[in-house]
């Protein structure tokens, strides 16, 4: 598992001198791009992914059109424009035709993309299937730059076809990406639409219009306000993979591994620092650039052996419980939604935090399972749904208490919408495409504690309203009897019809919670007695 | 009981209902539970007998309140026959009860078998008989004889009823015994073996009393051979098939059954005995070769049958269980006619009764 979460990075090292085209044909499958259905999703992810990303550290409410139209059979042409704060045109070259070139990359911070493979990923995709240039357009608020970009596979470097430069009248900022891909387009649970519907529930602030094959949809922003702005943090030993750490070390400007370990580490002083190169047996004035392979290993063994406090939790940037009752409401129309947002906690040396949402009724289907909703770092996760923490948590959680009917090993049964967001630094996904989350028992168990306090507060609301409807259909029943059981009982005692009619039914009134209690006890059957 | 005081058992049962409504209580029936789990084997007065467990159904109770209406609906239904002396049968009964709930689909009965559970619900909380509520069970027995009975005035000779013989009615309790010559009674589970001993007129050649109903007794049938066997001594003889269903004719004949354990003391007859078929007498008459063989239902009943609390302590009916078992077939009365037209009535039936070749 820990050896997994950096393949990608490792194979890019050790494949400098291998072509990048190569690289990315190889890695296709890690990276979304293993069929031409997936190949759109993930293009319309990689670029929307970025386009929240720098939306949200501008805090700039976004707002997003995503265009996908069929030129030709499985040719699409997508375009993506966000009002973001936009790039500098010296860096917009390197940003979108380098791959594994990022902001993100050596930083641990919560946000959707994290490789630097995302756009240039889509870009690269692009001109493998179909040969041509993507167009991007750029404004920092001043000129708006416009390029057409290749990238050379064998140097992994961007390729400028064309500049143009253009005043901006109406004071636009943000990117603009247009590019022609390969691919087929769907609807149903794993597409583009289903994608966006998803990232409307989970970014509620973001205001996203859709222009797909099959029309135009507009999904409305329903709050102004963003989530604060997510801490940076330095690593903590616990989490830090044997990779991260090899970059780091060639990376640092400390000059000595004491220096490297208080300076680059959270929670390391210089007392602890001490004991790690003392049980590493490294000598604490060695340069950081030039340990080898087997004293790195050693290092990292001591780093797990030390006693540290926790990492910082203030790094993450959850919905809120606020935003994310408004955003599943607002995709489910449903009629009773409740959220709950779990206190950080700690995988691994990684800060995580689990937030859930249940939706009751409304939109959501009336028959069959209960639908299920992924989410890492407000991203939606369409596929390997049974690899998925999520689904461990949901079907861990005894939904019977609930209300929901459920067989063994499934999902619950019935009108609900499970909306699980897991936030963290550092996402343990099962692959590089990004789609499940892997079960440490740290995080289902947050997934499962997050679920029971939601699905106690949902119940309070099933449970009222079938007591309710019951009520009503228990006093309706009665109403049908009574008149007979007066006649009957006319018959049998001599006590007038009407008196007892009239009886029976301030009975009804009176007594509906206690009819209901002895109910309880034998569901309806008689209850037997011992006498 | 006499009618007055059934009357007033369910005219009580009206006014504590009445009662509890006025009062503004949830009204209750307490209704005695008419399953295995109740039932018990008293080995001293050897019958089956009703347990003390009850239920309380409710009125206001979504699962109750069907049963409960259709229970004070048969007492109603009661009341009403036994002011006009008017006797209804089950069916006759069932549709009287059946009618549409007022602006809804809901019959108050669907089914035939939901009256008669009311009916005999209301038997036990109002501690009263069928006959007592003026509900005839089905009439369906013949008999033959040397007796002559008194019935609604009639003077009725059982020896003098020709080839049909007399037809006993559901509700015997008003019969008058004038006249008993009989010395005992071959009650016997098929038709078709009553009519060969009737024609064989076995009834005056071995001064008895032949009755039959169609497999399992009714009520009326079984209190007739009890009024019979207490009134005036006469032994009663069970002749059956040899299977686990003919022996349970006798069981419910003897000890009573299950689901009218309440009023055993009025129907069972502890010391019937069983005249044949048994498993001996397959061996000892030569009846192997109509062997039928066994079904995977008639191992179940057998074995059901071998741990009823009233047999599991008899060693002679656990001998007759465990070659059954062995045989794996039942055999019927009708084979017995392979030995000859009347070997039944000439041979068989006497020797039985000349050696005393019961199994009790």
């Amino acid at each position: 598992m820990a050896d997994k979460n950096i393949t990608a990075e490792d194979l890019a090292h050790q494949l400098r001198a291998v072509s990048v085209a190569e690289f990315f044909e190889k890695n296709r499958h890690l990276l979304g791009y293993e069929n031409p259905t997936k190949a759109l999703i993930t293009i319309v992810k990689e670029l929307m992914d970025n386009s929240l990303d720098a939306c949200e550290e501008a805090r700039i409410l976004p707002d997003i059109k995503v265009s996908i139209k069929e030129i030709a059979p499985e040719r699409f042409k997508v375009k993506v424009e966000d009002n973001g704060p936009g790039i500098v045109e010296e860096k917009l070259p390197l940003a979108f035709g380098k791959l594994l070139y990022g902001s993100k990359f050596h930083r641990l911070k919560m946000s959707r993309g994290t490789q630097g493979l995302g756009a240039s990923g889509a870009i690269l995709y692009s001109q493998l299937t179909t040969g041509k240039p993507s167009k991007i357009a750029s404004s920092t608020g001043k000129e708006i730059h416009e390029i057409e970009l290749m990238i050379d596979v064998n140097k992994n470097d961007p390729k400028i076809v064309s500049h143009k430069e253009e005043k901006n009248s109406g004071k636009w900022h943000g990117i603009k990406i247009e590019l022609e891909t390969e691919a087929r387009y769907i609807e149903g649970k794993q597409s583009v639409f289903e994608y966006l519907r998803q990232t409307a529930m989970s970014n509620p602030y973001a205001k996203i219009i859709y222009d797909g094959p099959n029309g135009k949809v507009e999904f409305e922003r329903v709050v102004k306000e963003m989530p604060p702005l997510p801490r940076e943090i330095k690593p903590h030993p616990y989490g830090v993979e044997i990779g991260l750490l090899r970059r780091m070390l060639a990376s640092t400007n400390a000059r000595n591994l004491v220096g490297f370990l208080t300076s680059d580490f959270s929670r390391v002083g210089r007392g602890t620092a001490l004991q790690i190169c003392k049980l590493a047996k490294l000598d604490t004035d060695r340069k950081p650039h030039d340990l080898s392979h087997d004293e790195m290993e050693k290092l990292h063994k001591s780093m797990q052996m030390v006693k540290l406090i926790g990492p910082p939790t203030d790094c993450l940037s959850p919905l809120s419980e606020k935003l994310l009752e408004e955003g599943l409401r607002k995709e489910t129309k449903a009629e009773f939604v409740v959220a709950v947002t779990r206190p950080p906690s700690v995988y691994r040396g990684n800060p995580f935090q689990v937030e859930c949402a249940l939706a009751f009724g409304g939109e959501l289907p009336k028959e069959g399972s209960s639908q299920l909703f992924r989410f890492a770092n407000k991203v939606p996760l369409l596929y390997h749904a049974s690899d998925c923490a999520t689904t461990d948590a949901v079907v861990d959680t005894d939904w019977k208490r609930y209300g929901f009917s459920q067989s063994s090993g499934q999902l619950p049964q019935g009108q609900l919408g499970i909306f699980i967001h897991f936030a963290s630094v550092w996402v343990p996904y099962t692959s590089e495409g990004k789609q499940a989350i892997a079960s440490y028992p740290e995080i289902v168990k947050e997934m499962k504690l997050a679920l029971q306090e939601a699905g106690r507060k949902l119940a309070v609301y099933v449970r009222q309203k079938n007591r309710m409807h019951d009520r009503q259909m228990r006093k309706e029943l009665f109403e049908k009897y009574i008149p007979e059981l007066a006649e009957s009982l006319e018959k049998l005692s001599g006590d007038k019809k009407e008196k007892l009619i009239e009886a029976l039914e301030k009975i009804i009134k009176k007594s509906a919670i206690k009819s209901e209690e002895n109910e309880k006890e034998g569901d309806g059957r008689e209850p037997e007695k011992t006498g | 009981m006499k009618k007055k005081e059934t009357e007033e058992s369910l005219k009580k049962l009206g006014k504590k209902l009445a009662t509890e409504i006025s009062k503004g209580e949830n009204p209750s029936l307490e209704v005695p539970i008419r399953t295995l789990s109740n039932i018990k084997y008293d080995p001293h007065h050897k019958m089956i007998k009703m347990g003390s467990n009850v239920a309380t159904r409710y009125f206001f109770n979504v699962g109750h309140v069907r049963k409960f209406v259709q229970t004070v609906e048969a007492a109603a239904l009661a009341k009403e026959l036994n002011g006009m002396g008017k006797h209804l049968s089950l069916r006759e009964a069932f549709y009287r009860m059946k009618r549409t709930l007022p602006d809804s689909n809901i019959n108050l009965v669907d089914e035939q078998e939901e009256s008669n559970e009311a009916i005999e619900d209301l038997e036990l909380i109002t501690d009263t008989s069928r006959e007592q509520l003026h509900i005839n069970a089905n009439k369906m027995g013949s008999v033959a004889g040397k007796i002559v009975i008194e019935d609604g005035g009639d003077i009725i000779d059982w020896s003098k009823m020709g080839s049909g013989g007399y037809s006993l009615p559901s509700n015997v309790e008003d019969i008058i015994f004038k006249k008993v010559n009989a010395k005992f009674i071959i009650y016997m589970e098929k038709a078709a073996e009553w009519e060969r001993l009737n024609e064989d007129r076995v009834w005056e050649k071995l001064d008895c009393v032949i009755i039959s109903s169609q497999g399992q007794a009714t009520r009326g049938v079984r209190r007739i051979l009890q009024r019979l066997h207490l009134e005036h001594r006469l032994p009663v003889y069970v002749l059956v098939d040899n299977d686990p269903w003919g022996f349970y004719i006798y069981s419910v004949l003897k000890f009573g059954s299950i689901s009218l354990a309440h009023i055993s003391e009025k129907l069972a007859i502890p010391d019937a005995k069983l005249i044949g078929l048994t498993v001996d007498d397959v061996i000892k008459y030569d009846l192997k070769k109509h062997l039928i063989k066994f079904e995977d239902v008639d191992f179940k009943r057998l074995e059901q049958i071998s741990n009823y609390e009233w047999f599991k302590n008899s060693k002679e009916w656990q001998r007759q269980f465990k070659m059954m078992k062995e045989m794996k077939s039942k055999v019927e009365l009708a084979a017995l006619s392979s030995k000859g037209i009347t070997f039944i009535s000439d041979t068989y039936l006497p020797e039985k009764i000349k050696k005393k070749d019961f199994l009790d």
